[in-house]
């Protein structure tokens, strides 16, 4: 049975599809961006005045405040397909699992990437970092790191929701993941806005797309287990 | 003790593993004659460790701790590679057997895991007067522990038998492909900041009795998963059976 | 042959946790023909109805629907079945509009210019088109899944107490899509505990009781 529309095509009505969504409540997005403000000011209070110790650990708050925007946004990313069960509809409309997949992690990984972008300002006024050093790089490393963060995050949020304790089942899975990809982006962010002498920052951002790749394949092919049953 | 003998034994271990799960006539006799010999080479380790071999040149005798330290470490690694291995095992082909031995290794790695680390940390306070040494060893198996203490608890949390074997199985193929990464990505990071790495013991007597805490937590790690098993096997047959064909009487009116 | 069957279930058996929803049940569907589904809450007919759908597997058994085995034969099977039940399916922030021309598009058909709006209009929605579904009563949440049964045009009609939410309207409208898709050749299987409405619209009858095939009282 050929399918009516592509793999390609039906990823990019989810991703649309969740746009869509995430404009229509758009309230909700601006709340994760005010907390992920909160979240930058709160490193600073945590870690005292000093200008330069703060600009030399920028990018570790920068990342950290993302990492933690993102279980609310990608535990959001699924309430709205368990509410419902739309991810259920969807699959039997039918809708490739892959593609939701592919869908889904564009969907997580534009809003963390937006939300980065949107927090740059905020880091040069409270860091003092200086952001023209190496800018199509940072925007790089920024894109590769939202999409690191989404593609293990989009199969463990999917397996979150439907899990009891959902909340911390997340983070707790989760995180300890996206250990090396937080050090890969903080030193590649770092050697974007600091002097690179030994010309690290071309090797991590190796290490960055390596990972993503890699997550992006493996969950490519697990997610389909998740979506439905077997 | 010839250097191949480790892995042989691994492999031997290995094995027996597959065997008592396969082979119900090997079950109740094979792991006493493996719990024995675990348990007089763990003695004659305590003699080894202690007195027979050498203080190390920098170390002294703080460094004794790695002869059960890095065995631990190793064994979480092997017991979570197995529990990997069950995993792809479950996705391809569904089994409780599988399920109920990737749940067993799962537990003794977080076992192993916990304690080595623990173990690791104590070693680090004297030698390196931190409690934390950023080698990449013990940080994968960390970060390995964290996510397997995840898997757990993904696993406690999930009711459905089969959900709770596919999801699980899934998380622990997305932790363990983690496990390359990180273990690359802080030799890179030490390399670029010379770090100091573990100092390997390269003095012959200490290499040996090294190899013998091995085959010693190997025996352990052998035990602890069987019997592991043991207790998750007849906990997955009450939820397999098939209702009976027939209705229930019913009661007399 | 199995194709002359819509759905042909051999001994299924369906688990969830400890607790047996449907155990060996075994009957068959030819094409073209109606099936009545009834048995008290809690009997499985969602479940069944949600196996025949391929949204769920029996953990035992063999399940047909129109000849494809359901799991194995999934991809084969969606196209074809739609399913109407408790969970609609719908994203609570989008407007019933965008939510059926997302169904549309996904079936190859967002080319067609009045699909939606003519769907719309046939199930009383027409007005609230554009309003998120989020603020829809119970009927007209049923009422868009009914629209999107429609688009789909299916071989198999699957249909969990589709008069529920309905006011008297609503109930007759639903009859007469039920003969509608019946005069299509369309199989249906109807959940429903109006058991007088439901035997006039169907023509065999599969009563549960514990998730077990049983003679109705």
């Amino acid at each position: 049975m050929t399918p009516k529309i592509s793999l390609l095509a039906a990823a990019w009505l989810v991703l649309k599809k969740d746009w869509q969504i995430e404009w229509r409540t758009r309230a909700r997005l601006t709340a994760i961006i005010f907390f992920s403000l909160s979240t930058l000011l709160l490193f600073s209070f945590a870690m005292g005045p000093d200008v330069t110790t703060l600009r030399a650990h920028a990018p570790g708050y920068l990342w950290l405040a993302l990492l933690f925007a993102s279980v609310l946004s990608l535990g959001e990313s699924f309430r709205i397909e368990s509410e419902n069960q739309a991810l259920t509809g969807l699959v039997l409309t039918p809708v490739e699992p892959r593609a939701i997949f592919v869908g889904k992690v564009f969907g997580n990984a534009s809003l963390l990437f937006v939300l980065s972008l949107v927090l740059l300002p905020v880091t040069v006024a409270l860091y003092d970092v200086d952001l023209s050093r190496d800018p199509l790089r940072l925007v790089l490393v920024l894109f590769l790191g939202s999409v690191g963060i989404s593609a293990p995050g989009t199969v463990y949020s999917a397996i979150s929701a439907n899990a009891r304790a959902r909340d911390v089942m997340l983070p707790l899975l989760l995180f300890p993941v996206l250990m090396p990809l937080l050090l890969a982006a903080v030193s590649a962010t770092k050697f974007t806005l600091q002097p690179d002498p030994q010309e690290q920052v071309d090797s991590w951002l190796k290490l960055l797309t390596a990972f993503d790749l890699i997550y992006l394949s493996v969950g490519f092919l697990l997610f389909p287990k998740v979506a439905e049953e077997d | 003790m010839p250097p191949f003998v480790p892995l042989t034994l691994l492999a031997l271990v290995v094995a027996a593993i597959i065997a008592h799960v396969a082979s119900p006539k090997v079950r109740p006799w094979l792991w006493k004659p493996v719990a024995a010999l675990g348990a007089v080479m763990l003695v004659a380790l305590w003699y080894l460790g202690l007195v027979w071999a050498p203080p190390e040149q920098f170390m002294s005798d703080v460094g004794r701790i790695l002869y059960v330290h890095v065995p631990h470490v190793w064994m979480a690694l092997i017991a979570f590679t197995l529990n990997v291995g069950c995993a792809v095992a479950y996705l391809m082909k569904k089994s409780w057997v599988t399920d109920a031995l990737a749940e067993s290794a799962a537990e003794v790695g977080v076992y192993f895991g916990a304690v080595g680390v623990s173990m690791g940390s104590i070693w680090a306070r004297p030698t390196w007067g931190v409690w934390w040494d950023w080698d990449p060893r013990l940080i994968s198996t960390t970060v390995m522990l964290l996510a397997y203490v995840g898997y757990l608890a993904l696993r406690s949390f999930t009711e459905d038998p089969e959900r709770r074997a596919t999801w699980s199985a899934v998380a622990a193929i997305l932790s363990y492909v983690a496990l390359p990464i990180v273990w690359f990505s802080v030799r890179w990071w030490n390399s670029l900041h010379q770090v100091q790495s573990s100092p390997s013991t390269v003095d012959k007597p200490m290499v040996q009795v090294l190899r013998w805490g091995a085959v010693t937590m190997l025996c352990f790690l052998y035990v602890f998963v069987v019997k592991r098993y043991e207790i998750a096997r007849p906990r997955q047959t009450a939820a397999i059976e098939l209702p009976p064909l027939g209705l229930p009487r019913p009661e007399a009116a | 042959m199995s194709e002359q069957l819509a759905v042909e279930a051999v001994d299924i058996s369906k688990r969830f946790g400890a607790r047996w929803a449907l155990a060996r049940l075994s009957f068959g569907l030819p094409l073209g023909r109606s099936l009545l589904l009834t048995g008290h809450n809690g009997s499985g007919k969602t479940t069944l109805l949600r196996l025949i759908a391929t949204a769920s597997f029996p953990t035992a058994g063999t399940l047909r629907v129109l000849g494809h085995d359901a799991r194995t034969g999934r991809d084969q099977l969606r196209p074809f079945v739609a399913l109407v039940s408790h969970a609609s399916f719908h994203y609570e922030d989008l407007s019933a509009a965008q939510n059926l021309s997302l169904s549309a598009k996904f079936l190859g058909r967002g080319g067609e210019p009045k699909l939606v709006a003519e769907l719309l209009e046939r199930m009383g929605l027409s007005e609230r088109a554009d309003s998120p579904v989020r603020q829809f009563s119970a009927g007209m949440r049923k009422r868009l899944a009914i629209a999107r049964l429609l688009m789909k045009a299916p071989r198999v009609a699957l249909l969990d107490e589709p008069f529920g939410e309905l006011d008297p309207a609503g109930i007759k409208q639903m009859e007469g899509i039920i003969r509608e898709l019946q005069g299509q050749g369309t199989s249906v299987v109807l959940a429903t505990h109006l058991v007088e409405q439901g035997l006039s619209l169907t023509n065999e009858r599969l009563h549960l009781e514990a998730g077990r095939k049983v003679a109705p009282s």
